[in-house]
């Protein structure tokens, strides 16, 4: 049996996840983390992108973060999202609009537009949009 | 017969009060509900992180942060968090008595308070004393987000990185349970570390990425900005908890008010009819 390790997924507006895992694999700010069972105590900033949750072999459960902290404890490791949303509970025409509307803003760039804002949102959806993609495909 | 008329129009405009506070008490109760849930569901998020702020202050960092070291107290300041309507009892004013005690000790002291405010009823009322407000956020509604305090929190949270702060409090109501509420002055910053008992305080540190300043950074102004929000909910709980309370208590008194009422109309219409009939009958016995 492989060694399991206890997931902690939680919002600052609402718990999202919690049970055990063999593997989760995250998109920490340095490149993407896999961390299974006694890994060694971490703590590290998360990017927008998909946090994966092998709970065995046959099941992954993928869940978007918009961004976050991830703490790894040898038996427990905590993902603390800015928002979190379970793969199939993100909005795709959401996502593809909020994708429209910062690629607009960024084209048109001779106002004062918040660039820098315009960008973050860009990569907020694209992530969503991937999460969804793969979510679809292991369906 | 024009008996008594003022005392039946009185009777119906306090019915019509009466509906519309029953009215309240039905929405505040359902609301309350809500608020509630949402309450809840927000602890396991702060309960984590205050987990991972004990696990590190347990570890032994090879950087400290400015959040955690304590000065010399000079200048101090408290987020107050209040209700953006009113009619709700007691809530906001009792908030605003120990805010304000609290100033007082302060100014004994001579050490300055300067206050971000969210919500409606607290703006007015500390502009109009002419306390030193930095940052307001008002009419979040029943559900609010993390995003809307950001702001307020960040004003607060520069100041203390600059120095212009040297302890940041939070004051909300604490929720105790549906009938009582109590305010309450949580600190935030500098964080108390708890007592560290030796056979915990271990040797080991955590692996950073990208380096323990900037994650340590992060970590902590998410720490703040949880317990903030968590005070914003609970504040959120109790607000429609003591409408609830306080529309019930009106509801009754207006009821209680109505029988009073009726009572009086129905003796003085009482004494009316048998005034006439004595009227009659001592024509008729004239006669």
């Amino acid at each position: 049996m492989v060694m399991t390790i206890h997931v902690d997924i939680v919002s600052a507006e609402e718990k999202i996840f919690s049970g055990l895992a063999e593997l989760v694999i995250a998109p920490a700010e340095e490149g993407d983390v896999g961390i299974a069972a006694r890994h060694a105590p971490m703590l590290t900033r998360l990017k927008a992108g998909e946090v994966r949750v092998k709970v065995d072999d046959n099941e992954t459960l993928p869940f978007f973060v918009s961004g976050g902290v991830l703490e790894v404890q040898p038996h427990v490791v905590s993902v603390l999202a800015d928002r979190a949303v379970r793969a199939k509970d993100i909005d795709e025409a959401a996502a593809i609009e909020a994708k429209r509307r910062a690629e607009e803003t960024l084209s048109d760039r001779s106002g004062k537009l918040d660039y820098a804002k315009a960008q973050l949102e860009l990569i907020e959806a694209v992530a969503q949009l991937r999460t969804l993609d793969r979510y679809r495909n292991n369906r | 017969m024009a008996v008594g008329k003022e005392i039946r129009v009185k009777i119906a405009s306090i019915k019509n009060t009466q509906k519309i506070t029953r009215a309240m008490e039905k929405v505040a109760t359902s609301k309350m509900r809500k608020t509630q849930t949402r309450m809840l569901a927000t602890r396991p998020y702060s309960k984590k992180i205050a987990q991972i702020i004990r696990h590190l202050s347990h570890a032994k960092p090879e950087y400290t942060h400015p959040f955690m070291v304590e000065r010399p107290v000079k200048r101090v300041g408290v987020i107050v968090l209040t209700s953006d309507r009113g009619l709700c009892g007691g809530l906001n004013s009792n908030l605003f008595r120990m805010a304000l005690r609290q100033f007082r000790s302060w100014g004994k002291d001579q050490v300055e308070a300067q206050i971000a405010v969210i919500g409606q009823k607290g703006c007015s009322f500390f502009n109009g004393i002419g306390a030193k407000v930095i940052a307001q956020a008002t009419k979040l509604g029943d559900s609010p987000h993390l995003e809307d305090i950001i702001g307020v929190i960040k004003v607060m949270l520069d100041d203390y990185r600059d120095g212009n702060l040297d302890v940041l409090y939070v004051a909300y109501n604490e929720f105790v349970n549906t009938m009582t509420q109590k305010p309450k002055l949580l600190q935030l910053l500098p964080i108390k570390s708890d007592e560290l008992t030796p056979e915990l305080a271990g040797h080991w540190d955590y692996i950073y990425e990208p380096d323990a300043k900037e994650v340590l950074d992060d970590l902590l102004v998410r720490y703040v900005e949880s317990l903030v929000f968590q005070g914003l909910v609970e504040n959120n709980a109790c607000e429609q908890a003591a409408r609830m309370v306080a529309m019930k208590s009106a509801s009754d008194n207006a009821g209680k008010l109505i029988s009073e009422l009726q009572l009086i109309y129905n003796k003085a219409r009482q004494a009316a009819i048998t005034q006439e009939i004595s009227e009659i009958v001592g024509g008729a016995a004239a006669v």
